[in-house]
């Protein structure tokens, strides 16, 4: 059994829960639970319009329970989708247009992100109002500030600057 | 490579260390050598935290090479009352010294200061993070008491918030040393510490709660200043401070050959009756500080290519 995004087989009913879209971005494969800090992390709160459709917590045969965002009229950069892997990174990035998948491909961690995250470290420089751009190297199991030296293994979420 | 700035002792390679040690024993054997090798030459001291010792000890090495120091002075006498931030004091600053050297209380604050500025800059202290030039002084010591080839060490007091620990820990890793932490558990090392030692495949790294078991097998002791306000609870400071002082019934288990250091001030961990035997090497290693930061200002002011080992942070 499938869960891509443009297969109708057994997923059908949970197909259905969330629509189709014309032409953007579909991120499936999203950790159970995660969809909202996906959406945190492109910084789409739906102040400007877009149409989102989340899935949360449906069935998938590789993660037991998944999370869907489909996200209509805007494509993802890499950067985003490089990103997206600190906190998904099992994700795939199903490009669409005219309701065809035209690309897909699945997340790559980054080496180093900038501007996403808040450092945890109260006490770290990056905190204190200076004009400086937060930046963390990502590690095989986190990610470590690069000013303070702070390492966070979870809840990364909890550190995007929305 | 040249580095321009000095902001971590991770930046040191072993040869790194041994060349800037060797040229502080030359100055400190001669140090009208010298003397008049930075005649004009201003550094900018930008000191965010009270300091006695960190701060003379580079207003004197600048000196001694022939130079002066330009100091911001009390924070409540400075602009940062008015809410300046750092990035901004030290652009300001950077054009009137030919080179800064900076103690703040938050971490990262030299990282940070140092992509405003094209002077070199020099980490004194940033919060709990680093100090990599006592670090040097410390080597510099240790390398004069003991060697730093098989080495066995305890660093003992509050090495969660202790820059010199951390510092000092990192640059070790460049030689054979067994280095064991001794601490009450809510003052440990930093996991981040840590698990950066590891990384490093240091030789020998241990955890302890207590002096008793490793003291014997130790050639050095450096012992920090269990701070009494890192203690949410009186009688939780009371119940451990006793634990990790030092005095002459302690040193009853030490080998003759064992130094003890402190990077000062010291409150009660040492006791004063330590002071006179040959155990004792906490001054020797605050005087050490002139001559190792005028090798450290020599070089970062000079265009000698030596600070920053072989990689390339």
């Amino acid at each position: 059994m499938s869960d891509d995004h443009d297969h109708h087989d057994g997923n059908d009913e949970h197909e259905l829960r969330v629509s189709k879209i014309r032409d953007g971005t579909v991120i499936d494969h999203v950790r159970g639970g995660q969809a909202l800090n996906v959406l945190a992390i492109l910084g789409i709160d739906g102040s400007d319009g877009e149409e989102v459709s989340v899935g949360m917590n449906v069935p998938s045969d590789r993660l037991a329970r998944k999370d869907i965002v489909k996200v209509e009229g805007r494509e993802l950069s890499q950067d985003e989708v490089d990103v997206l892997s600190l906190i998904a990174p099992d994700a795939t990035i199903n490009i669409v247009r005219n309701f065809d998948v035209v690309e897909k491909h699945r997340v790559e961690r980054p080496d180093v992100v900038e501007g996403v995250l808040s450092c945890p470290n109260a006490g770290c420089i990056t905190t204190s109002g200076e004009p400086v751009t937060s930046r963390f190297t990502v590690l095989e199991d986190g990610v470590r500030c690069d000013y303070c030296g702070t390492i966070v293994r979870e809840e990364i979420a909890s550190l995007i600057d929305t | 490579m040249r580095h321009d700035h000095l902001i971590t002792s991770k930046q040191f390679s072993r040869a790194d260390i041994e060349t800037i040690l060797d040229y502080a024993a030359e100055i400190d054997d001669d140090p009208s050598a010298v003397a008049d090798r930075h005649a004009g030459t201003l550094l900018g001291l930008l000191f965010f935290e009270p300091s006695t010792r960190t701060k003379m000890s580079f207003e004197t090495a600048m000196k001694r090479l022939g130079g002066d120091v330009v100091d911001m002075g009390s924070i409540e006498s400075s602009s940062v009352k008015k809410g300046e931030t750092l990035a901004d004091t030290v652009r300001v600053i950077e054009g009137y010294a030919d080179a800064l050297v900076l103690r703040h209380p938050k971490e990262g604050s030299a990282t940070m200061a140092s992509e405003f500025v094209d002077v070199p800059l020099v980490n004194a202290g940033d919060g709990a993070g680093q100090h990599p030039t006592q670090t040097m002084l410390d080597l510099y010591t240790i390398r004069e008491n003991a060697g730093l080839d098989d080495l066995t060490i305890g660093i003992m007091g509050d090495l969660k918030y202790g820059r010199t620990v951390h510092s000092l820990a990192y640059a070790l890793t460049n030689f054979d040393a067994h280095q064991h932490f001794i601490s009450p558990e809510s003052l440990q090392l930093p996991r981040e510490v840590v698990y950066d030692l590891h990384q490093q495949d240091a030789p020998g790294i241990r955890e302890h709660d207590s002096l008793e078991e490793i003291l014997p097998s130790l050639d050095v002791l450096y012992v920090t200043r269990i701070q009494r306000e890192r203690f949410p609870d009186e009688n939780e400071y009371q119940k451990v401070a006793g634990e990790y002082q030092i005095d002459a019934e302690t040193l009853e288990a030490a080998s003759d050959d064992l130094t003890i250091m402190h990077p000062l001030p010291r409150v009660d961990e040492i006791a004063p009756e330590i002071d006179e035997t040959e155990h004792a090497a906490y001054f020797e290693q605050a005087h050490n500080g002139v001559p190792v930061r005028m090798a450290l200002l020599d070089l970062l002011l000079s265009d000698e290519a030596v600070l920053g080992g072989d990689d390339d942070e």
